[in-house]
């Protein structure tokens, strides 16, 4: 048989990122929601946000159970499938990678069990305090493994010797040229994506007439967030292509479909990118534009692929439409806050029935956009594995034979299937059966501490959220 | 020599990284072993809520481990990991359905005994995988290079399959304790019972390993069997014998926190055991931590933070514990 390792590791790795990073997505924004919630209750004292934060908890607990294991499944890919990868950048990226467990997963981890189960063990501040570690252990995740992810993009501070990077400065390597950009743009999606699940599920429940209180509730602050956030994304959107122009053009050229580049440069909206031929067919543009939005002048030079060797060009059939849809969800996302601004200010946020719908409809937009933008950088990134210095090509193990991969391969896939179908079937169920109703008298006595149980939120008497057979 | 004290440093920050691991994941793990067995349902729940709140954490020192040894000794990372491949995706597949079924199973009703399959075959094969490992790893990688140059199935010895079976009995051990530890009642009284028969496997089983393993390489032989040595190394297979009376006698007294003590003190001394036969060896046979430590910048860059944040990780963690001490009880709530 000939199976390439090279080419089924990519598709490994593709594959089980692309499943990871679902779940970060969403939990990181709601590890946060949560934290504001549990503020809300400490504060108020209302049984409202105890029980939203409840609700969004146990929807927290099995996205970030899913997230735990597909994440422990990365670590050791790095070493498995691409371990020249390991030793050429270990020296550089083990430290951002060790740090990202010692300061994050650790934090979350403990204190999850806490926010979990601990509710009616510790006293309401130590657990409004868990709440508030679990959400910055989550981002500060976020903030080691974009460092990491964002030097292998722009590489600073550490140089080749003998095969292996060796860092000269540290500080360099962590705040990378493009890693304040790439940052913001994906804390930024991550609270977009979550505000646009809870704005969903808000008005999923107005719509079917349940749960009014706490819908009325996630559908303000969601929305109000999604207001802020959408047209800031665009502009840090704007930053980051700016930032990837200076340091990847060609990762530019291939997104905009550029083959000549030049002054002048036209914004391609539609076309079929083909790289036998090394043109675009069936293109339809806007003279000029591009130039000026990449360099804010109509006679700017923009890349094209051309400028480049072969050898060294991503791929722009893929790297076009990808950036186009995410592009196109950043748009749908900016006329949802305007829409928004206005039922607001005509006071009908809770009453017209076609935005609820257009709501639920947008439940999976951030996923999709997020996905969108990874694929878009990463295939963008290659040949290079870090860029410019060390093609992917180099960066496989050696002794890894086809017949291996292509196993794991069809392993994570059927696993991942069954796994993850459950996991989204019991979701569902979750928001099917809703928060707590507010009249349970046990929601307004103060806790109780009932003997040295650990109260398991998830799973109250006669709570099976699986139809009785 | 500056050099060399942040390499032992840093065998020490993996080494405990890893230790922590098998102690804290292995009860968890051995209580997945133990768990088709449990005398009801009800005991079931007790025994997976003992663990619920900080099972998660537990499993955080195996992904430090992995970590670690990525950032200090790289090469060691990018040779062992592609050696182990087929087992370490078998582990790493069933710790997936393993930690999943943990949320999973309480939420389900008619498929809730397919999660109680995940639950344990999960543990189960997890905790043979890791004993595949080990035992290969002490076998022996083949190296050419600063690469692994063996094949897919290198792995695949009577040595590391018969490790694979003393971890699992060495893992159920740790886990019964633990249960005696935390629990009452009929599932307390079945654990005393079983843990007196795992504690007679697992001796068996250690001491096979144990006359194995100098069997695998003449300096090991050497290391434990040349004469001033089998002196001084004479008190660590004393100790596994007086612990292992310890142990015995603990149980026959009804003592209820003493033999989790005692199991994670067998595992100590199997640890010790391994340490003293390997050292100064990173990467069997032949790769010693000198060889494969990470540059003095990296170490320095990161012994900074650890200095500070591994007291922390230890201080929140036994908050953590602390927050969920005593018994588990009855299955209120659990239903």
């Amino acid at each position: 048989m000939d199976l390439d390792p090279l080419l089924l590791s990519r598709i490994q790795f593709a594959f089980v990122i692309s499943f990871h990073i679902l779940f970060p997505s969403f939990t990181v924004g709601l590890a946060c929601w949560i934290a504001v919630l549990e503020a809300r209750w400490l504060i108020t004292g209302k049984a409202l946000y105890r029980s939203l934060s409840e609700f969004w908890t146990r929807i927290f607990a099995i996205s970030f159970g899913m997230g735990v294991v597909s994440g422990i499944v990365m670590t050791y890919q790095f070493g498995t499938n691409w371990s020249r990868w390991s030793d050429i950048v270990g020296n550089v990226l083990g430290p951002l990678i060790q740090y990202e467990v010692v300061t994050a997963f650790f934090l979350e981890a403990a204190f999850l069990g806490i926010l979990l189960f601990g509710r009616d063990r510790v006293p309401r501040g130590i657990h409004f305090l868990a709440a508030v570690l679990v959400a910055t252990g989550t981002v500060l995740s976020s903030f080691w493994i974009l460092s990491a992810n964002s030097w292998m993009h722009t590489p600073a501070g550490a140089e080749l010797r003998d095969g292996r990077f060796f860092v000269t400065d540290w500080w360099a390597v962590v705040f990378n040229p493009s890693f304040p950009y790439r940052l913001a743009h994906m804390l930024t999606a991550m609270f977009l994506t979550t505000g646009f699940v809870v704005a969903g599920i808000s008005a999923f429940y107005l719509l079917r007439n349940r749960f009014l209180e706490h819908a009325r509730v996630g559908l303000s602050m969601s929305l109000a967030l999604i207001t802020i956030l959408a047209p800031l994304q665009i502009f840090l959107g704007d930053l980051h292509g700016l930032n990837t122009l200076e340091h990847q053009p060609a990762k530019i050229a291939a997104m905009e479909g550029h083959w000549e580049g030049g002054a002048r440069a036209p914004l391609i909206l539609f076309a079929i990118p083909d790289n036998e031929a090394e043109t675009n067919h069936a293109e339809i543009a806007i003279p000029a534009l591009s130039s000026l939005i990449l360099t804010h002048e109509w006679d700017g030079v923009v890349p094209g692929l051309k400028n480049f060797p072969v050898a060294d060009r991503p791929n722009p059939e893929i790297l076009f439409w990808t950036f186009r849809i995410m592009v196109a969800i950043g748009m749908i996302m900016l006329a949802v806050a305007l829409i928004h601004l206005v039922q607001r200010v005509r006071g009908k946020l809770y009453s017209p029935h076609w935005f609820h719908k257009v709501l639920v409809g947008c439940m999976p937009l951030g996923f999709v956009a997020i996905l969108a933008g990874w694929f878009t950088t990463e295939i963008g990134r290659q040949p290079w594995v870090v860029y410019g210095i060390i093609r992917t090509a180099d960066a496989v193990t050696p002794a890894l034979t086809g017949g291996a991969v292509l196993t794991s391969l069809i392993v994570f896939m059927v696993v991942y299937t069954i796994i993850y179908g459950a996991g989204t079937y019991y979701l569902f169920r979750l928001l099917t059966i809703g928060p707590a109703r507010l009249n349970d008298e046990d929601l307004e006595i103060p806790a109780v501490v009932q003997g040295h149980q650990p109260k398991r939120p998830l799973s109250v008497p006669g709570e099976s959220i699986e139809p009785a057979e | 020599m500056e050099g060399s004290l942040l390499t032992l440093a840093w065998v020490a920050i993996v080494g405990f990284a890893v230790f922590m691991y098998v102690l804290m994941d292995g009860f968890d793990l051995g209580i997945g072993i133990l768990y088709p067995f449990a005398p009801s349902e009800e005991a079931r729940d007790v025994m997976m809520n003992s663990v619920a709140p900080v099972w998660d954490f537990n499993e955080t020192w195996l992904i430090l481990g992995g970590a670690g040894l990525f950032a200090a000794f790289p090469i060691a990372y990018a040779i062992v990991l592609p050696a182990m491949y087929l087992p370490l995706l078998l582990m790493l597949i069933a710790l997936i359905f393993r930690g999943v079924a943990f949320e999973f199973r309480f939420k389900a009703r008619s498929s809730r005994h397919l999660w109680n399959k995940a639950f344990f075959l999960g543990s189960l094969l997890a905790t043979f995988a890791q004993g595949v490992v080990l035992g290969s790893f002490i076998q022996g990688i083949e190296v050419e290079g600063r690469n692994f140059a063996g094949t897919m199935l290198d792995w695949l010895t009577p040595f590391s399959l018969f490790c694979g079976v003393a971890l699992i009995a060495g893992y159920a051990l740790l886990g019964s304790t633990w249960l005696i530890w935390r629990t009452i009642g009929i599932l307390q009284d079945w654990c005393f019972r079983v843990a007196r028969r795992l504690l007679i496997v697992v001796l068996v089983l250690v001491a096979a390993v144990s006359l194995w393993t100098p069997f695998l390489d003449a300096s090991i032989a050497a290391r434990w069997f040349s004469v001033p040595n089998i002196l001084l190394l004479s008190p660590v297979p004393l100790m596994v014998g007086f612990l292992a009376f310890g142990l015995w006698r603990a149980l026959d007294e009804g003592r209820e926190a003493l033999p989790f003590a005692f199991a994670m003190g067998l595992f100590a001394l199997s640890y010790l055991g391994l340490a003293i036969s390997l050292w100064p060896v990173l990467i069997p046979p032949g790769i010693t931590i000198w060889q494969a430590a990470a540059p003095p910048e990296t170490q320095v860059f990161l012994l900074i933070g650890m200095a500070f944040l591994i007291p922390t990780i230890l201080i929140y963690t036994a908050y953590s514990y602390w927050v969920f001490r005593g018994k588990v009880t009855g299955a209120i709530g659990y239903h």
